[in-house]
């Protein structure tokens, strides 16, 4: 059987980079060549069935045909047509471009790949030369001449194509003078991508997932339970306590949602082993739910009506339980979702609250639209009034960077909060530079659902400037360990630290509280969560847990 | 949507060779599959591989590795119950090769 391309070797990649070389055809001249190990296996007809989106039917990315229906090109126009009157940004963004070029070089996409398709203001141009032709005046009379082409197969595929090299970061939107966000282009081409049911298997199976079952990775209710309960078995082992965390309570105080990959992948388990006993040790009034069971929405990779779609589960579960408000784990694009939609998707039920903590009395005002507060300013804001007990020397074998999330970073401005939390619990914190942290994170490279195996040499191609950063710590400090708030980051990560900068591990700021933090009555700490011994602490050696 | 051909059938695979429909599984086929892979299935893969279909009819998700290896070291012993050996078996990964062979579907989302 095949099997998914494998990448190049490092050197290469970075052997194959050359920014000075110019194309030597036009660009509307040069087709779109679709390379194994660049883009993601077309979405199984089962899972556009189980949502009802359009045409279902088999067909493989890779095909020469795509199985469109005959009026697919009225349909895409139709698409763009609806949007142009929906979004008022996205008119805007196809309008006012004066391809400064200021955006060209800040896409890591392009960085990795030389390939000027990458550059922001030509991705975007794939669909602006389309909308010129058909929507503007001098488009439609001067054709090629003002920038407009012919709308195509081959250019439909292109537009597809490089739609999934991209991950809506918005790093490019930062420098662009205009402002215009790149990445609302992409949600566009994507959302018209959809309305031909050809989006990806690797978001549409979550998608199915997640409508069916509540969570992307389709765990049912007992599986999450047993996950977390073999978390709380190691937390024993570690800790010496007994954590015994409630499912689908009615009348807690809060509801706690985080993203599946928590309950199911290392290491996001570590991170929840983190949440679990933080919870524990404040005695939070809170439960677990098995049926809203996903704090992330590859729905949003699909179409805002399907995040909407997706989304439905959490307000009405904090309703059916009654609870004040929500508390979201460690996740990224979930929380640019929470904050900026949810509450426009559904309206929050009557019997939520204002978000207060309740072990400091903070009032969340930023949250009282939504109600929902994203767990690392929760934690932020217990460590400043020293609700808990920190000892940082646990981590002292850790030397520790923070990877910014874009969503988290540039969506949603947590800059400080993640970095207070890191500094109290971790003795050895190191900044990577600063064009490459904050509001100019470089993104993971395989975000808005590009994390998959088939597409590994785009995912290591785009990881490339972050790993790069990293690297620079990792020689200059010695930094061992990537920390980040969010769950595609966690799965991510590994991996392109593993082809880049082996020797770095990765983590949730989460999984670094757990580590540090001092519980009433626990045993002395001789592991980590991952339960490697603790420096200085011996213990007979077993149990290699390598990936 | 790839087929694979075993015994006279054309059987529903995904572009990597996961079987699509759990109940076109047999024991037969996993051997077959191995043997595409120069590799002869022996007692110890079989326990690992009874191991995922029984997990996956309990739960309906291949398991973690953190946990395949917990379940393993319960059952089987600490000189099995470790990754190390559970990768000599299985050497492109007992996630992905072992959950082929039992015939389980590829997990998605944020993993």
């Amino acid at each position: 059987m095949a099997k998914a391309a494998k990448p190049p070797k490092p050197e290469e990649i970075t052997k194959s980079l050359d920014y000075k070389k110019t194309p030597e055809t036009h660009w509307m001249d040069t087709p779109v060549e679709f390379r194994p190990g660049m883009y993601c296996y077309g979405t199984r007809p089962k899972y556009l069935e189980e949502v009802g989106m359009p045409n279902p039917r088999e067909w493989s990315s890779a095909d020469e045909d795509w199985k469109l229906p005959e009026n697919w090109k009225e349909i895409v126009l139709e698409g763009i047509a609806d949007r142009l009157n929906k979004h008022r940004s996205f008119r805007l963004f196809m309008d006012i471009c004066v391809r400064c070029g200021a955006c060209a070089d800040k896409c890591h996409f392009y960085i990795g790949t030389g390939d000027p398709k990458n550059m922001p203001v030509l991705r975007a141009e794939l669909l602006r030369s389309v909308y010129r032709k058909y929507f503007t005046t001098g488009g439609k009379l001067l054709g090629r001449v003002a920038g407009a082409r012919e709308l195509t197969m081959d250019v439909f595929k292109e537009l597809w194509y490089y739609a999934y090299q991209c991950t809506e970061c918005r790093r490019c939107s930062v420098f662009c003078p205009y402002g215009i966000d790149t990445a609302e282009i992409t949600i566009m081409v994507r959302e018209i991508i959809n309305l031909l049911g050809c989006n990806t298997d690797w978001i549409m199976g979550p998608v199915a997932n997640c409508y069916r079952k509540g969570n992307h990775l389709g765990l049912e209710p007992h599986t999450i339970q047993s996950n977390i309960e073999m978390m709380c078995d190691d937390i024993e082992e570690i800790t010496g306590i007994r954590i015994e965390p409630t499912f689908n309570r009615k009348g807690a105080e809060i509801l706690f949602i985080t993203p599946s990959g928590d309950l199911f992948g290392v290491p996001g388990v570590y991170t929840c082993m983190g949440y679990l006993m933080l919870f524990h040790e404040l005695g939070l009034d809170y439960t677990w739910s098995t049926y809203a069971s996903e704090g992330g929405n590859f729905g949003f990779f699909t179409s805002l009506e399907m995040a909407k779609r997706l989304y439905y589960k959490v307000y009405a579960e904090a309703e059916r339980l009654g609870v004040k408000w929500i508390l979201g784990g460690e996740c990224g694009h979930m929380w640019r979702l929470w904050h900026q939609y949810l509450a426009t998707f559904w309206k929050p039920p009557d019997n939520l609250e204002d978000p207060v903590s309740p072990i400091t009395g903070t009032k969340f005002e930023h949250a009282n639209s939504s109600k929902i507060v994203h767990v690392v300013e929760f934690t932020a804001d217990l460590i400043r009034h020293g609700k808990i007990k920190l000892d940082p020397s646990r981590n002292d074998h850790l030397k520790v960077t923070f990877h910014d999330s874009c969503n988290t970073s540039r969506g949603m401005g947590f800059f400080e909060e993640p970095r207070y939390v890191i500094k109290s619990v971790c003795n050895h914190f190191y900044e990577m530079p600063e064009n490459t942290i904050r509001e100019k994170t470089f993104c993971c490279g395989s975000g808005s659902g590009l994390n998959s195996s088939e597409d590994m040499e785009l995912r290591m191609r785009g990881g490339l400037p972050r790993a790069n950063a990293v690297r620079y710590v990792h020689e200059r400090y010695g930094v061992n360990m990537l920390a980040n708030i969010c769950a595609i980051d966690r799965a991510a990560l590994p991996t392109l630290m593993q082809y880049w900068v082996p020797g770095v591990e990765v983590c949730g700021v989460h999984e670094l509280v757990g580590n540090a933090l001092v519980m009433t009555g626990e045993q002395k700490r001789t592991m980590d969560l991952r339960m490697e011994p603790l420096p200085g602490v011996e213990e007979e050696e077993e149990g290699e847990e390598e990936e | 949507m790839p087929t694979l051909e075993f015994q006279g059938k054309q059987l529903e695979v995904d572009e990597e060779g996961y079987l699509q429909n759990l109940d076109d599984w047999s024991p037969e086929l996993a051997e077959f599959m191995a043997k595409q892979d120069g590799l002869e299935l022996t007692n110890e893969h079989w326990e690992i591989i009874n191991f995922l279909r029984d997990y996956y009819q309990k739960y309906q998700i291949a398991p973690m590795i953190k946990i395949l290896v917990k379940e393993i070291k319960k059952t089987m012993g600490p000189e099995k119950g470790n990754t190390k050996y559970l990768y000599q078996l299985f050497p492109d990964g007992p996630a992905k090769q072992a959950c082929r062979y039992a015939g389980l579907p590829k997990p998605t989302g944020c993993v």
